[in-house]
């Protein structure tokens, strides 16, 4: 609708405003010597139609067109809201497949599997490197028989399942594949992630299992493999997550998570794939931090980098394989652990930001998260942050409602054009491998965590209840915690135990000899470990076979 | 005579992955002219008490962020006993239950530090304890 006021009336705001608003601002007595973005950016007071060049439609355009800056469908939330999933698991298979049907039954829409260190990390319960770990941060599972309780009663044709697990991401997936089997339910009706990206494990989470080469060897084995398989599955899920919680800023989440990205494309477009038969399954996985607009920018950015880079350098030609679809989680290193209740207001305030973002789906942080895992209280509470924001707010009915702002416009530019320097930079020292095994990428998270602590400690930047408004009560309040019992670690091991006692031991020996022939004849490794999988070989087991066929990381020394 | 300066292990055991803290206290601790060596990641409680055995440190920190400090922390303690390094200042911390902290304390963790802790106060508190415990012990 036109303002028709606007043609009647005369100029309101005088020629000379911008000379006397800048005279102004040289007076005025301003509470800070610097005003900068969380990641440390400088800000201009206001914005205005000098600083942003942005052409509509190169630019911008329409929800679901090229170049996607504004989100990735066409009727973004008028046609279906994010997907609710809160990341969960910790202790059994029987514990956590509880937590699961508890958070189903409370309106979540997908499921989110953590998985404990040992499972990350490519050992079995029983290993020696797993003790006092079991169960701590996530679900143990060593073997199938884990993940058939682990999906007891779940209707796997009906749910959607994320898994975060990089280094035995495959092994895992193996499982998951195996107990769909098991329950009846055919590899092309499973949908679902498995994070399963290995740079940024290099780079920032460190949950490895096998060098950087024979890594990405698994990970285009498993692209392929899904892409004809298992059709439905995202066999990726890139993430700037761990990056920015490692201590990043916006912008280099942004580039240090497209660089691997891309470097994913180029891997399986060697290895002999149409980049449109994989591209369309890769999905993306961002932090939403407390700078509501650099993040919003920051997703904008994302979306539109991608879709450029691969329609015009990787070729792609299927629009799917342009759009960055994305899930998003709300930032653990902004919880405080003192005064934990104002958690909730940061995480409500950064989910608003992913879903003004676009998000594709959310998992919102529990306010307990810095003191032990999360409550059941604690976990509904985030859950219905959420959907109070879906169901009261009324954001989710106009697609990028922020487009057009000079600042954010503004911002989303200047994102881009930071990430693009760092991709020169990646380039010139050789790629993103060379880039991770010389420690240049951890190094400059590093840095930027170092002089994000020293903005806090210096009073720079302030966070409430650490170096302002700070309250006399010891750092831990009265608050319920979530503790894992340490039976949990012995009936896991006497399971195991049990479970290789039980089994065919030929059938298994001889998976894991299939296994062990496909790491050195290049056959495809997710199908062998499928096989190994229904012989109830461990995880460890699998594991064990792949560091002596491709040996261990070793992380080079940054400090 | 200068005082040797004082030596400080950094380390994280375990299977934990978190290391944010840990390379950020150890930068800080360098600034303040301490010397520092950072294990790097995945260490089992007798690779740390070996290195802090061969770089004969003056305290150990331990970063744990997994929930495992209730096994790991006195495994580090023990390991360090037996190559005779029980005189070391023990310290840490991590996502530490108060309580939790509070028993290791008992047993031996002169203090642990949970988040939003200043890195500073960390550096201080380290160059009190050992310029006290140099002084009882006549160094």
């Amino acid at each position: 609708m036109k303002d028709s006021r606007a043609a009647a009336a005369p100029p309101v705001v005088p020629v000379d405003a911008k000379a006397r608003w800048s005279a102004a601002m040289e007076k005025a007595r301003l509470r800070d010597a610097e005003f900068t973005t969380v990641s440390g950016v400088p800000l201009e007071p206001v914005y205005g139609p000098d600083d942003v060049a942005t052409d509509f439609e190169r630019d911008l355009g329409w929800p679901g067109e090229f170049p996607f800056t504004r989100g990735v469908h066409a009727s973004m939330y008028r046609g279906r809201l994010w997907t609710m999933r809160q990341f969960a698991g910790f202790g059994t298979a029987s514990q956590t497949n509880e937590r699961f049907k508890f958070l189903l039954d409370h309106g979540q829409t997908g499921l989110s599997v953590a998985f404990d260190f040992p499972t990350l990390m490519g050992y079995d319960s029983d290993h020696a490197h797993s003790i006092g770990e079991v169960g701590q941060v996530g679900v143990a599972i060593s073997s199938l028989e884990d993940m058939e309780t682990l999906m007891g009663g779940i209707p796997m044709d009906r749910v959607s399942t994320s898994m975060t697990i990089n280094g035995p991401a495959p092994i895992l997936l193996a499982f998951y594949i195996a107990c769909g089997e098991k329950q009846g339910v055919d590899p092309t009706k499973l949908r679902g992630t498995v994070q399963n990206d290995i740079l940024k494990e290099f780079q920032a989470q460190h949950a490895w299992l096998v060098p950087p080469d024979p890594a990405l060897r698994m990970i285009t084995d498993t692209m392929a493999y899904c892409s004809e398989h298992v059709p439905q599955w995202n066999t990726i899920s890139i993430s700037g997550y761990h990056i920015r919680e490692a201590g990043s800023t916006a912008a280099q989440e942004l580039a240090f998570t497209l660089a691997n990205g891309m470097e994913y494309v180029r891997r399986g477009v060697a290895a002999g794939m149409d980049v449109d038969t994989f591209a369309p399954r890769l999905s993306f996985f961002f932090d939403s931090h407390l700078d509501f607009f650099e993040e919003i920018c920051k997703f904008r950015a994302a979306r539109r980098i991608w879709a450029r880079k691969m329609r015009d350098v990787y070729g792609a030609e299927d629009p799917r394989s342009w759009m960055i679809r994305f899930h998003t989680q709300t930032a653990g290193v902004t919880l405080t652990a003192q005064q934990p209740e104002n958690n909730i207001v940061r995480t409500a305030l950064e989910a608003l930001a992913a879903v003004i973002g676009g998000t594709q789906s959310l998992h919102t942080n529990s306010m307990d998260e810095t003191l032990s895992l999360p409550t059941e209280k604690a976990v509904k509470i985030a859950l219905r942050t959420q959907q109070v924001l879906a169901e009261e707010s009324e954001v989710a009915h106009v697609a990028d409602p922020l487009a057009g702002s000079y600042f954010i416009e503004a911002q989303t530019n200047r994102l881009e054009r930071d990430a693009e320097a760092y991709f020169g930079e990646i380039d010139r020292r050789g790629g993103v491998v060379p880039c991770i095994e010389a420690g240049y990428i951890q190094r400059e998270i590093h840095r930027s965590a170092v002089e994000y602590q020293r903005a806090v400690e210096r009073g720079r930047k302030r966070v409430v209840g650490v170096n302002c408004y700070v309250e006399d009560r010891e750092a831990h309040p009265d608050i319920e915690l979530h503790r894992i019992d340490p039976a949990v670690e012995k009936e896991q091991g006497a399971r195991l135990a049990s479970l290789r006692q039980r089994r065919d031991g030929n059938r298994a020996q001889s998976a894991l000899d299939d296994v062990r022939e496909a790491c050195r004849d290049g056959g495809n490794l997710l199908e062998r470990f499928i096989a190994a999988a229904h012989a109830y070989c461990t995880l460890g087991e699998i594991g064990a076979v792949l560091r002596e066929e491709f040996g261990e990381y070793v992380e080079p020394k940054i400090l | 005579m200068a005082q040797r300066k004082i030596k400080v292990l950094v380390a994280k055991p375990g299977l934990d992955g978190h290391d944010r803290g840990a390379k950020t206290v150890a930068t800080v601790l360098r600034d303040h002219g301490m010397e520092v060596v950072y294990t790097g990641l995945h260490q089992t409680p007798e690779m740390i008490a070996e290195v802090a055995l061969q770089e004969d440190v003056d305290v150990v920190g331990l970063s744990i962020l997994s929930g495992a400090h209730m096994s790991l922390f006195p495994r580090v303690r023990k390991e360090l006993e037996v190559r005779g390094m029980g005189h070391v200042l023990l310290t840490g911390g991590g996502i530490i239950p108060a309580e939790d902290m509070a028993e290791l304390e008992k047993e031996g963790f002169t203090r642990l530090f949970g988040p939003g802790t200043r890195t500073d106060d960390i550096a201080e508190w380290i160059q009190t304890a050992v310029e006290k415990s140099r002084a009882s012990e006549g160094v």
